[in-house]
Parts: structure tokens; sequence; C-alpha cells
């Protein structure tokens, strides 16, 4: 892979990070922790909806977080084929010896 | 059949699993023992991220202290799941590329300095150590309470097994083992949680249920506001209302998220797989692991302290259940009849509250509070013994690849064969389950409270410097090692002295800016940054050739040839 492409490559995987970072600090330390009480004024169901997110919330945006940075960085990777005769190098035997 | 005879059923059996697991899965070669050969499917090696991850702290004492103390509980469930983003995001991918072996020999290669190898031996070390001695407590207390024997013979029962399979397998033992034991301890959480969630609000997904009403034979109403309800009739604080100041659960959150991803024995997970795709996949398979017992683990919290409430509260003392006078004798509950009445006076008033309850027993007795049948009782026991196994050996073998390979191959003595180096790794094993057992046998008293402040110097020393060795191509020695010595000695001295030489200003007026030793790590993380960019700014660039390993390891492909 030739110096530029791999700056592209970077700079493109920086800005995936940084989105998702950026979502990642606004549901935890924004919605659970700096506007919880304000988010607490609305209810659904049983729950006021800043305790939700600090207790239950946050925890299912992370999962999806960490699921659309695979997403994101697969596609990444084949469009700057990166990776892919790679997994080949795996050697299945080796853990069940 | 009795609590005890399945108790005892349940523990032969999944030790013997253990066991076959190790048997099967000896170690050969310096690779397998220490990252397990690089062969490990993402699947299992999510399993095992997650059991190596979830402590006797997460099983046994989590959802007992998110009982206690309501909505301000909300750090440990955001701050040990949202470290997870921060690792899959910024770490995992990058240090699976580097492609050795330990946290130490990133540090030592990237910042080509034995001085940086020597520090993050030294950090790997005392914080996997801190972290161990709770896991052998956390063991200790559940052998004697569930199976009456004593906390040493249990700790000793413990310490046989983990040595077994560790000594044996290595990485390749202690991560097959971990998949068994993940097994073993979501079910174990699980089945009493949906029990619980069932009998008292009729729906079978905790996760739910902790939102729902409650049913007739509770009363009715929604659990949550039933709660907070009693709370305040009681005088304790209102459960879904906060207590802390924000900026200190802030700082809290934060301390144990960078922590998180600063924790060697959870980075090292990530060198098993056999690529970069394979460790962002693992990454993710480990977060939904994590996630299935940390969602239900604040309704577990609400449901058990309805429970308790009603059970004790201005009950007779001589009418209380078989649980009650078992838990007594292990002094994890106590009444003392302040007023004389032969009732239990349950209230937030210490002048006129007659019960004290230790937070390990919300999870431990929850089944029994909640008359569940014996075997599910039973198998909390099992699933809390596999939690703090699981964990100690994933620790214990950082100790030991920091001995013999950073310390010793790497360091010291260049020239040893594989054979030796082997050797060695083994006997640091053996070492270090014989000085965990010791301190587990007899803990020292602050052991419990140590390990909490293990994350806040992870975050103050490892997480920064990882980071910007990946991000920042001209961070040099230099500025690494005087940001890790920084942010380590601040935070170890900002803990230090509130808890040991000070112990008098430990209050939100003592603390600096209001933050709380647990959340000092933030600090010591920003210390530790900005110390090394000052430091870094006039100081020579990094040599050509590490420069050259940080351009390698932002690019997914085959590991670097050293």
């Amino acid at each position: 892979m030739s110096d530029t492409n791999a700056l592209e490559y970077w700079k493109s995987n920086i800005r995936i990070v940084l989105s998702l970072l950026g979502v990642w600090f606004f549901i935890s330390f924004g919605c659970g922790i700096l506007l919880v009480d304000t988010l607490d004024e609305i209810r659904i169901g049983g729950f006021k909806l800043g305790f939700w997110i600090a207790q239950q919330g946050a925890i299912f945006v992370f999962v999806i977080l960490v699921y659309v940075y695979i997403y994101l960085m697969d596609k990444l990777d084949d469009a700057y084929n990166l990776n892919r005769d790679e997994v080949k190098t795996a050697e299945p035997g080796e853990e069940a010896q | 059949m009795s609590v005890q005879i399945w108790t005892f059923i349940f523990v032969f059996l999944t030790f013997g699993l253990y066991i076959g697991i190790a048997v099967w899965s000896r170690a050969g070669s310096t690779s397998d023992f220490y990252v397990a050969g690089g062969g490990v499917p993402p699947l299992a090696n999510g399993m095992a991220t997650a059991a190596d991850w979830m402590s006797a702290a997460s099983f046994i004492s989590m959802a007992g202290l998110i009982s206690f103390l309501g909505r301000d509980g909300t750090f440990y469930l955001m701050g040990w799941t949202g470290g997870y983003v921060l690792l899959a995001l910024l770490l995992a991918p990058y240090l699976r590329k580097f492609g050795k072996f330990t946290v130490p020999d990133f540090i030592g290669d990237r910042y080509y300095s034995r001085t940086a190898r020597l520090i993050a031996v030294f950090c790997a070390i005392s914080v996997s150590f801190v972290y161990v001695c709770g896991q052998m407590q956390g063991a200790g207390i559940v052998f004697s309470r569930f199976l009456e024997v004593d906390i040493t013979t249990g700790v000793i029962i413990g310490m046989a097994i983990v040595f077994f399979y560790a000594v044996l397998g290595g990485m390749k033992g202690i991560t097959y083992t971990q998949v068994a034991q993940y097994c073993v301890l979501i079910f174990a959480f699980m089945v009493p949680a949906i029990f619980i969630s069932i009998l008292m609000t009729g729906i079978p997904i905790p996760q739910i249920g902790f939102g729902a009403e409650l049913t007739e034979a509770y009363g009715g109403g929604y659990l949550l506001d039933r709660l907070d309800g009693m709370s305040q009739e009681l005088g304790f604080a209102v459960y879904t209302e906060g207590q802390r100041s924000t900026q200190d659960v802030f700082f809290i959150t934060a301390a144990l998220m960078f922590g998180t991803a600063g924790l060697p024995h959870v980075i090292i997970r990530f060198f098993t797989v056999p690529n970069v795709r394979d460790a962002r996949r693992s990454a993710g398979f480990a977060l939904i692991f994590i996630a299935i017992l940390y969602t239900t683990a604040p309704a577990v919290a609400a449901f058990a302290r309805t429970n308790l409430i009603n059970t004790v509260n201005n009950a007779e003392y001589t009418a209380m259940p078989e649980w009650f006078s078992k838990w007594e004798t292990t002094n994890l509950i106590s009444f003392n009849d302040k007023n004389g009445d032969g009732r239990i006076q349950y209230v937030g008033d210490p002048e006129t509250n007659e019960l004290e309850v230790n937070r390990d027993i919300m999870v431990l007795a929850n089944p029994e509070i909640a008359n569940l049948p014996n075997w599910v009782v039973a198998l909390v026991a099992a699933g809390a013994l596999a939690a703090a196994l699981s964990t100690a050996a994933g620790l214990l073998l950082v100790i030991s690849t920091s001995v013999a390979h950073d310390l010793m191959k790497r360091s010291f003595m260049p020239d040893i064969s594989e054979k030796r180096e082997l050797l060695y790794a083994r006997m640091a094993i053996f070492i270090a389950v014989l000085v965990a057992g010791y301190v587990g046998i007899n803990p020292p008293a602050y052991v419990a409270q140590v390990v909490a402040y293990a994350f806040g110097l992870a975050a103050a020393s490892f997480f920064p410097a990882i980071v910007l060795g990946i991000f920042q191509k001209s961070m040099n020695k230099q500025g690494a090692v005087a940001g890790m010595i920084a942010g380590f000695l601040f935070t170890a001295g900002y803990i230090i002295y509130f808890k040991s030489l000070n112990p008098a200003m430990d209050n939100s007026q003592g603390w600096l800016l209001g933050i709380s030793p647990e959340g000092i790590g933030t600090f010591g993380t920003l210390i530790n940054l900005a110390v090394a960019w000052l430091v870094a700014s006039f100081t020579p660039e990094p040599p050509e050739d590490v420069q050259a390993i940080v351009e390698e390891i932002r690019l997914p492909g085959e590991a670097i040839k050293h």
C-alpha cells in the first residue's frame, strides 16, 4: 500500500473513531451523568428516562457502538483491500491440540 | 436435597470440568503459554474476556453495592462497560497488529527503552496483584458460607485448582477454562434473576421487570416507585436519585472506564486472536457477554433491596427465616435490638437502625430471601467461584509473563532458551499463587478497597501511554516515561494521603475539587497526558524505525516481524 493511501486510510479510521466516541461521550457522560436530572422529568413506563439511561440504556448503546465500529472498519478495510487473505494465516488446528 | 449437597454437586462438577479442560489444553511453547498460540476464535475469546473481566466483585458485590447506592451505583455500570468501547476503538486492533505477548512488550518496544519497559512491568505487577488478592478473598467467602468449610481450606482448594490449570496450560488452559467459567457464571447469575423477576413482576426478562409493575402479592405499583416510596418512609435516600456530586460521579465513571481499558489482564486477551479483524470482533462479543450481566445487575439490585426491606422491616426477630441466622454466623448480617421490642427496625437513621447488612449478601442470599428452590441457591455458589477463579487465573498469568518474559527474557537475561523461559513462567505462577493465597487467608483490611484503586492506577499509568503510542507518532520515550511516572505517583499519592495518612480529611470538603480517591485516576490520566506532551515537545523525536512501527500498527494485515 502506498504512503498516501495509508494516510487516507488512517484519516478515515480517525474520523470513524472520533464520531463514535462522540456518541459514547454524549450518551454516558452527557445523558447518564450531566443531564440525568433533566431527563428524569420524562417517564417511560416505570422508568425515569435519565435513571434508565444511566443504569441500562448506556450499556445497550455501548454494544451498538462497537458493532457499528466493526461494520464501518470492515467496509473501510475492504475499500483499501486490506485484511482479506489474512484470515487464512490462522491455523485452525492449533487451538485443538 | 439440601442446599449444601446441591452446592457440593455443582462445585464438584464444575471443578472437574475445569481440570478436564486444563489437561486437554496443555501448553507446549512460550507462545501457547503467553497468548494461546494466537489461535483463539473470536467468539471463544469474547467469552474468555468476559469471564476474565467479571470478577468476584462483579458477581458478588456489584449488584449489592448498587442496592445500597441507588442511582449513584451507576458509575460501576457505565464505568465497567464503557471502558470496552475505548478498548475496542482505541487499543485492541492496534495492539493485536503489533503482535507481541504483553503490555510491557508494547511499551518497551514502542518507547525503545528498558526504563519504560521496567516501569510498565512494575505497574502491571502491582495492579494485577492488588486485584488478585480480592479474588482469593471472594472464593474464601463462598467456600465458608456454602460448603461450611473454614476460609483457609476454601482458599487452599481455590488455589490448588487455579494453580493446576494455569501452570499446566498457561494462557491456552486459562482461555478454554474461562470459556467454561463464563457459561457457568452467567447461568448462575441469570437463573435466580429470572426467577425473582417472574415472582415479583410476572415478567421473565429482568431488564424489563426492572421497570414493570409489581404483582398483587407484592402490593402492585411500579417497582421503582415502590422502592423510592419505601426508602423515603424509612429515612433512606430515594433510590432513583443521586447523592454524590455530579463532578464526583463524572470523575469516578471516567476513572473506571480508562482503568478498564488499561488493565493488562484484559488487554492481553486480544493478543490471543488470529488477526486484527478478529480482535475487533472479539471485543464486540466480549461486550455483549458482559452486558448481559451488567444490564441484569441493576434489576437484581432493585429486586433484592425491595425484598430485603419487605422481609425484615418491623418483623419479629424470632420469626426470621433460616437464611437469616445462617448469614448471621458469617457476620455479614447483624441485628442489635436497640429498643428491646424483639422486632427488627431497619431504617436510615443510624441511631435507631438495628440491622447491619453487608452488601455482598444481596447477591449471595438473594435467592434464599426470595425463597427460590435449593438448587438455585447452590448455583450461585458455583457461579461466584467461577467468577473469582477465572479472573484470578488471568491476573496470575499477567504476573507470570511480566516476570518471565518482560523482566527476565526481555530485560535482564536475553539469552535464555524458550524452555527455560517457560520454566520460569511456571515458577512465577507458582509463587504468585502462594502469595495470593496467603493474602486471601490473611486479608489486610484494605484489600477490598484497594481493588477499586487498581483502576485509578491503571488509568493514570497505562492507558495514556498506550493510546499516545498508537495515535501520536511523535511521542517519545522521555515523554511517555515522565507521563507514566507523574500519573502513577500523583494517583497513588492522592489515594494513600486520604486513605492512610490523613483519613480525617477524606470527605467532599477535603478532596481536591470534590473528587474522591475513587475518581482521582481521571485526574491522573490528564496529568499523564499533559506531562507527556510537555516533555516530548522539547526532547528529540523517536527514531525512524520506531516511527515505522507506528505506521505499521495503524494498518491491519500480517503481524509485524520484529
